[in-house]
């Protein structure tokens, strides 16, 4: 960097594209990284045959195999050690250890040392556990990613066949995961214009029910209308069913100044009774005793692309629309600016004269909207009618997301189409590995806790944050 | 107008307010519960909340106790517009509401009958949960550290009091030694609570996380982490998820006591525990220096820090409190109630425990007021259908969120939170 380049600027050379990069995605990509480690753990502990082969390997080992065994775990324990204390370790050898032989010491040191142990442990005699271990993670693994994108030879087959069935079943996990994604992108978007303006939306869930309430509504009793007024108009409707849901824990914030989060957390689970209220009774289709709304119109139903079993539909060009709206309206006009600084700063957005009352109004009902497009697509472009507890958490998830994509459209899509390709490919992993699903939901946890604390991740991978910052 | 001007003010137009509410409530008690109905029909409620007292059952005549009731309802609300109950207020306001609602049981049992005692102590049975819950929540915030991930504790706490009951039932058979797999069982249900919590702790005092997010994040995890295992274990191996309940067990003298006897104090062990928790927290909180220290530091962990508190122990150890409390009261799902875990079993009732938390005002007796009255909201729920009457049962089960928005909201009375719940406390 020239030296009138760093005297503009605040003294600090600015960091190269890589190094923005990098520190972007740096602790978004170690912390879901780290959680499908923690994830794999888990899988690991309670697969019943690893359970079982390490019972049967313990119950019938040799003394050679105990001392073996107890030389591996101490040798794990001195990986620990080596990874972490690196720099103790050689402080108590030379005077001033250079940095690359601390970092040489505790990655080969203690990736060295686990390995020693693997091959200790393998020789004892829990070769077929471990085996047993590695095949449960890379089945459940393996089934995921073949859920969530496909599998390579498939898809090549299918091209080189030219069938069009097999094409389509080829294809089927990719666009399914983008189908996946969808509720994300909206629901992550309301989460993060809330962050932005200093607001908590736990709302989304509910906000997304009342979204796909009044989309269900006008999808199935406005009939004859062609399908160009009636999808933007349940669309309409559906946004501005969360809106209204928004509107009122914002104005109690606004004007009396309790805590959104509560207000909104009420406000879910009054409208999870609302609408179990409403498809038990007047929304409820007629000639079932299932609780379930008639079918929408056709002339409602968002366009899909590819014939069955492929679902994938116009509601994922929308959602990628209202990103890039939210990016135009939050950093390219003056309301989003305000929003901003609201977020930033309440007090000096008021000393600068811009309605705090307003400003949440304008955000949390935005964002409102925007969870109600959640459900509304959901209504209009996968399920056609409307059930009770039709949404599997998306508003909760949708926290994620929004911390994972930093409060930023292009995050919150990146993030949503991370999750959507993980629930996709969850379902897969519970279909052929037998791995019940909710792992995703510990996955997810787990992620928001690594990013939510960043120290954790610090902590952990300390050698590549801390001490490259200290040597530059 | 001056600060205390407003205020003025504002106590005034409340004591209207309720005053007008009072009013409409004795003309509506009239109109809906007493007008139309014949003068002959009776109402008929049981008295026995079990078989071993044979109390009769109390008759009364609907229409007339209909119009009495309203007409004191009105009578007060007349009151406190002319006169105004000054600091009973509050109370006149509940004793009216009740007053209401007996008048609506009067009408909807009219030319039927229903068993008063066993609703009561079905209300009390749901409440017990809903109130320890509640004190996991008082213990926590009244430290200054909300709690929101107090149904994933609950979730977390029923799931391992199963399983290590039952895992405990197959080491120690009841035939043998009795209860003893029970009581591990909760002390289990107890331990995950306080580990959870203890995450939620770490997170939000040592790392500063927003609490918020760190209570969302504990309740995704516990409910994904008890789902797997759920899935994994609990179903195929039906003898790790069959722990048993604690039987109930009547005290002496004291269930003997007319109505209120088999009511109260014949139950099971997680009921003797909230009244005697109740009080003990109460005491705690309120009567002893620990107490004073702990609603310090939720009100101005500062000045706290400055008279020589730790601020950052007394919060983890509030939250670790708060943590057993909420694991007893996810034990009570499955040791005290069906005895087996079923995904997501709490279903919410760790939010209806926070709102009982806000519309209790943050004290013990208070959040067991406001449990109670959630209890019996959900236990009437129930009967509505079998008394043909006409408002949706989900509506009801509304009840609890609507009206802590509107306790929250100061319509009937502030609703304050400790100053400083929700800050992550940095020392200077």
């Amino acid at each position: 960097m020239s030296a009138q380049a760093t005297a503009l600027t605040s003294g600090k050379p600015k960091p190269s594209t890589w190094q923005q990069v990098r520190e972007t995605l740096g602790l978004p990509v170690l912390a879901f990284i780290t959680a499908l480690a923690v994830g794999g753990v888990i899988i690991i502990l309670t697969d019943l045959e690893v359970l079982g082969a390490f019972r049967d390997t313990l119950g019938r080992l040799a003394p050679a195999g105990y001392t073996r065994l107890i030389l591996s775990l101490v040798l794990a324990l001195v990986a620990v050690g080596l990874y972490f204390g690196a720099e103790r370790v050689l402080a108590r050898v030379m005077k001033n250890p250079p940095y690359w032989q601390t970092v040489a010491l505790s990655v080969l040191g203690g990736v060295g040392s686990l390995i020693l142990a693997y091959f200790l442990l393998r020789s004892a005699g829990f070769d077929q556990a471990l085996d047993a271990a590695q095949k449960a993670v890379s089945t459940a693994y393996g089934a995921m990613l073949e859920g969530s994108l496909g599998s390579l030879s498939a898809i090549v087959a299918a091209l080189q066949s030219g069938d069009a069935e097999a094409r389509r079943l080829a294809f089927y996990p990719m666009l399914e995961s983008l189908v996946a994604a969808t509720p994300f992108i909206f629901a992550g978007l309301s989460v993060a214009l809330g962050f932005r303006c200093g607001l908590f939306n736990i709302g989304a869930e509910g906000q997304l029910f009342m979204g796909a309430i009044f989309s269900a509504f006008v999808g199935y009793s406005l009939k004859g209308l062609p399908a160009v007024i009636h999808i933007p108009l349940a669309l309409g409707a559906g946004a501005l069913g969360g809106a209204v849901w928004a509107f009122l824990p914002a104005l109690l914030k606004a004007k009396v100044g309790t805590h959104e989060v509560i207000n909104t957390i009420m406000m879910n689970w009054i409208a999870i009774r609302l609408s179990e209220w409403l498809l038990n009774g007047p929304m409820k289709r007629p000639g079932t005793a299932n609780p379930v709304s008639p079918t929408i119109e056709a002339s409602a139903e968002l366009p899909r692309f590819f014939a069955d079993p492929i679902r994938f539909h116009l509601g994922f060009f929308i959602a990628l629309g209202a990103a890039a709206f939210i990016y135009w309206f939050l950093f390219r006009t003056t309301w989003g600016f305000e929003i901003r600084t609201v977020g930033a700063n309440p007090f000096a957005a008021k000393y600068a004269g811009m309605s705090i009352t307003r400003n949440y109004l304008i955000a949390f009902c935005m964002a409102g909207a925007l969870a109600g497009l959640a459900g509304a697509n959901e209504v209009l472009g996968l399920n056609h009618n409307l059930a009770v507890a039709f949404s599997a958490g998306t508003g909760f998830d949708a926290i994620a997301l929004a911390l994972l994509g930093k409060s930023h459209p292009l995050g919150v899509v990146l993030a949503a189409l991370l999750f959507g390709t993980l629930r996709s490919g969850g379902t897969r992993m519970q279909n052929v590995a037998k791995i019940p699903v909710d792992i995703i939901s510990v996955v997810q946890a787990l992620v928001i806790a690594f990013i939510a604390a960043p120290a954790i991740i610090r902590a952990l991978y300390r050698y590549r944050e801390e001490r490259r910052a200290a040597a530059h | 107008m001056t600060p205390a001007q407003a205020a003025e003010l504002a106590e005034r137009t409340r004591y209207r307010v309720i005053g007008a509410i009072l009013v409409v409530l004795g003309i509506a008690g009239y109109l809906l519960f007493a007008n139309g109905v014949s003068a002959d029909l009776v109402s008929e409620f049981g008295m026995n909340a079990s078989a071993t007292t044979k109390l009769p059952d109390w008759i009364i005549p609907s229409y007339a106790t209909a119009t009495a009731l309203s007409a004191i309802c009105l009578f007060l609300g007349g009151f406190q517009l002319a006169r105004g109950f000054g600091k009973w207020t509050n109370l006149v306001f509940g004793i009216a509401v009740l007053l209401f609602i007996f008048a609506f049981l009067t009408w909807a049992t009219r030319d039927a009958s229903i068993n008063l005692a066993g609703m009561i102590k079905s209300a009390l049975l749901r409440a017990v949960p809903l109130t320890l819950g509640a004190l996991s929540g008082i213990l926590s915030e009244r430290a200054g550290v909300v709690n929101i991930a107090i149904e994933g504790m609950m979730l977390a706490g029923a799931m391992v009091g199963a399983l290590a009951g039952s895992l405990a039932l197959q080491r120690w058979p009841a035939e043998q030694f009795g209860s003893l797999s029970l009581w591990v069982g909760l002390v289990a249900a107890l331990l995950t609570g306080a580990a959870l919590a203890l995450i939620h702790a770490v997170l939000s005092i040592r790392y500063k996380v927003d609490q918020i997010i760190s209570g969302v994040t504990i309740n995704i995890f516990s409910l994904g982490i008890t789902s797997f295992i759920s899935a994994r274990f609990l179903q195929e191996f039906q003898e790790l998820n069959n722990s048993g309940i604690f039987r109930t067990v009547p005290i002496p003298v004291l269930s003997q006591i007319p109505f209120l006897g088999p009511i109260l104090f014949e139950s099971n062990v997680f009921t003797y525990l909230t009244y005697i928790l109740l009080v003990v927290v109460h005491v705690a909180l309120f009567y002893t220096a620990w107490g004073l220290r702990t609603r310090a530091v939720g009100e101005h962990p500062k000045a706290a820090d400055t008279l020589g508190i730790n601020v950052f122990r007394t919060r983890y150890l509030a939250v670790l409190l708060s943590g057993l409390m909420a694991g007893l009261a996810g034990g009570y799902f499955t040791l005290g109630s069906v005895g087996r875990f079923d995904e997501g079993m709490t279903a919410g009732r760790g939010f209806i425990a926070l709102a009982a938390v806000i519309f209790g005002n943050w004290t013990p007796f208070g959040a067991f007021g406001a449990s109670l009255i959630f209890g019996f909201a959900d236990s009437l729920q129930g009967k509505l259908a079998i008394l043909r009457v006409p408002i949706p049962s989900q509506f009801l089960l509304m009840a609890p969120y609507i009206s802590t928005m509107i306790a929250l909201a100061g319509l009937v009375g502030r609703a304050t939170p400790p100053a400083a719940s929700g800050q992550p406390y940095e020392k200077q």
